[in-house]
């Protein structure tokens, strides 16, 4: 029997490619700390990073008061959720950050590893992010958004 | 001026039934041959036939370049390449159509400084003025449009910047911009309906330019004394007067024209749109092409929040309202006086502004840092002040110069003034 999720990705590809509700799955194993990987979801790049003790902890020790947007931004949580390091990730994978490679101003793709805030910068109108993907300095009003994903197994990631 | 009192008489047999059934040939003769032009137009009044004439090539090429063109996102670059390498001609098409949409730009810009020099816009030309402006706005459109088409990386970044503009407006933006792009990205469904509106808008285009002509000879042309025509003796017929110097600036406007298209034919453009599209990967650099660098220089110079307005929403609106305030120029100039030959200060300030707006467009090609936003800021304060503070307070406080009593009498004393020279 096919699997009903492969079928229910290939209807949604077929009804629509741009509008493809669909999943990916991401083989994480071969990323070591300080790396990452890009896969595309929903046209939009999704970048999983497996972040460094030292981003993790320039990360957390930010003051919540000095960011630009408090809100997480998480798709994992609820609304509200304050802009934490802890709630920009999953609960027991701290060092995975998985997130929307978009700047939330114009839809750029920001470079990683580069800037003040060793997160991502953009290149077209300069906004800064830090290494939990958070908006720190420039135009762009927004966390980078966390997307839908979960763990499904220890080197394997559904993302949407 | 007015329409009504038509001299045409058909000549022949078939040139009176063509008039009792349809009066076409009336009509150019009405308007094309005996219609009274001022005597005193200058070249600044050539550019509304250079930019028909711009119209109609770029349909006519666009046209032919859409019969080779593929608007699919595997097919649209590769095609954009075919056409300057393989089909016939096709360089020359292309060269003509992407350097013509620059030139097109070019000739408006002139127009429209035109009619802020010599006051075209006041009562009774300001509908004329707004027509003009709706030209001016689908004009920007189709050409946006036009320029993601060959799907380079400039143009995929410059549909995802722009289109982002949308999702900063409040409520509805999110929903507007998903429903432009036809998904969550710039993707094929964005590039089939941006092809289907290039090819549509340029022709909503013919129908407001012959809105603003139509305007145009309701009312009759302003001229440089900015006086209404009084007498005959101040009108000449368009054939041959109009119709030759207007073919004399068509003439060198597309010797300019021509010497990019075949000599300089990428000077315009950007390298980068010679990578193909990669939704993944951003220019390091990215800026639109040159004739809205104004306009982006005035996007990015709203870098702070105004109350609930954050930036991001602040700077598109700045943008729009940079065009917008164009359409209220009627009546935000106060003064009785048209013409700046005859306002010492509001000349003065027009120049200013020029100048202004062509340091915008030199800020808009630099990168968004440093001493480049504050000087952006300052250039987008004197834009707006221009029209909303130096407008309508000049009219009230600015002492003309004797206006002459007709273009008659203008031109005479001009004539009077350089025979005296010559002697």
């Amino acid at each position: 029997m096919t699997d009903p999720s492969y079928l229910e990705s290939v209807s949604a590809e077929l009804a629509s490619p741009a509008e493809a509700l669909t999943f990916v799955e991401v083989d994480v194993s071969s990323l070591t700390p300080g790396t990452s990987l890009v896969v595309q979801w929903r046209g939009k790049p999704v970048v999983v990073r497996n972040r460094t003790g030292q981003e993790m902890k320039d990360a957390e020790a930010a003051d919540l008061g000095t960011l630009e947007d408090t809100i997480a931004r998480n798709a994992n949580l609820p609304a509200d959720a304050p802009a934490t390091d802890a709630n920009r990730t999953m609960p027991g994978k701290e060092a995975w950050l998985v997130m929307v490679q978009v700047c939330t101003h114009l839809g750029c793709i920001p470079i990683g590893q580069d800037g003040e805030f060793g997160g991502w910068l953009c290149p077209c109108h300069g906004s800064q992010y830090d290494s939990a993907g958070r908006i720190r300095k420039g135009p762009a009003p927004e966390n980078m958004a966390v997307p839908v994903f979960q763990f499904i197994s220890d080197t394997k990631i559904r993302i949407g | 001026m007015s329409e009504g009192h038509s001299t045409y008489k058909p000549k022949t047999g078939i040139e009176r039934w063509f008039d009792a059934r349809l009066p076409l040939p009336r009509l150019v003769h009405d308007s094309f041959i005996v219609y009274p032009v001022p005597r005193n137009l200058n070249y600044a009044y050539t550019f509304g036939g250079i930019l028909t004439i711009m119209l109609a090539s770029q349909i006519i090429t666009g046209v032919v370049l859409a019969m080779h063109y593929a608007p699919d996102t595997g097919l649209a670059f590769n095609s954009v390449e075919k056409i300057t390498r393989d089909v016939n001609s096709g360089w020359l098409l292309r060269s003509l159509h992407a350097n013509g949409a620059s030139f097109f730009f070019i000739a408006v810009y002139i127009h429209i400084c035109r009619g802020l020099y010599y006051g075209s816009y006041k009562s009774p030309r300001e509908f004329l003025w707004v027509l003009g402006c709706t030209n001016l706005l689908v004009m920007m459109a189709t050409a946006f449009i036009g320029y993601v088409l060959p799907w380079g990386q400039m143009s995929f970044w410059g549909a995802t910047v722009i289109t982002g503009f949308f999702s900063a407006i409040p409520l509805v933006g999110d929903w507007l911009q998903h429903l432009l792009l036809g998904g969550f990205a710039v993707s094929n469904p964005t590039l089939n309906r941006f092809f289907a509106l290039h090819y549509l808008l340029p022709f909503l285009l013919v129908g407001t330019v012959t809105l603003h002509i139509w305007a145009l000879h309701v009312v009759g042309q302003n001229n440089p004394t900015g006086i209404e025509v009084k007498s005959k003796t101040d009108v000449v017929d368009f054939t041959p007067y109009a119709t030759v110097k207007d073919a004399v600036g068509i003439i060198v406007f597309v010797f300019f024209f021509a010497y990019f298209v075949f000599y300089l034919p990428n000077f315009l453009g950007h390298p980068d749109n010679y990578t193909v599209a990669n939704p993944l990967k951003t220019p390091a650099h990215i800026v639109p092409e040159w004739y809205f660098l104004p306009f982006y220089a005035i996007l990015r110079a709203i870098t702070f929040n105004v109350g609930p307005i954050d930036s991001k929403l602040g700077g598109v609106l700045a943008m729009f309202s940079s065009i917008a305030v164009l359409f209220l120029v009627p009546w935000l100039d106060s003064s009785k006086v048209r013409s700046a030959v005859y306002r010492p200060w509001y000349r003065l300030f027009f120049w200013m502004f020029v100048a202004n707006a062509l340091f915008l467009g030199w800020l808009g090609s630099q990168p968004a840092e440093g001493a480049y936003v504050t000087m952006s800021q300052v250039a987008t304060l004197y834009y707006f002040a221009f029209f909303i503070i130096v407008m309508p307070l000049l009219g009230l406080i600015e002492t003309p110069r004797p206006l002459p009593h007709s273009i008659t009498e203008a031109v005479l004393e001009k004539n009077a003034a350089r025979s005296k020279a010559e002697e």
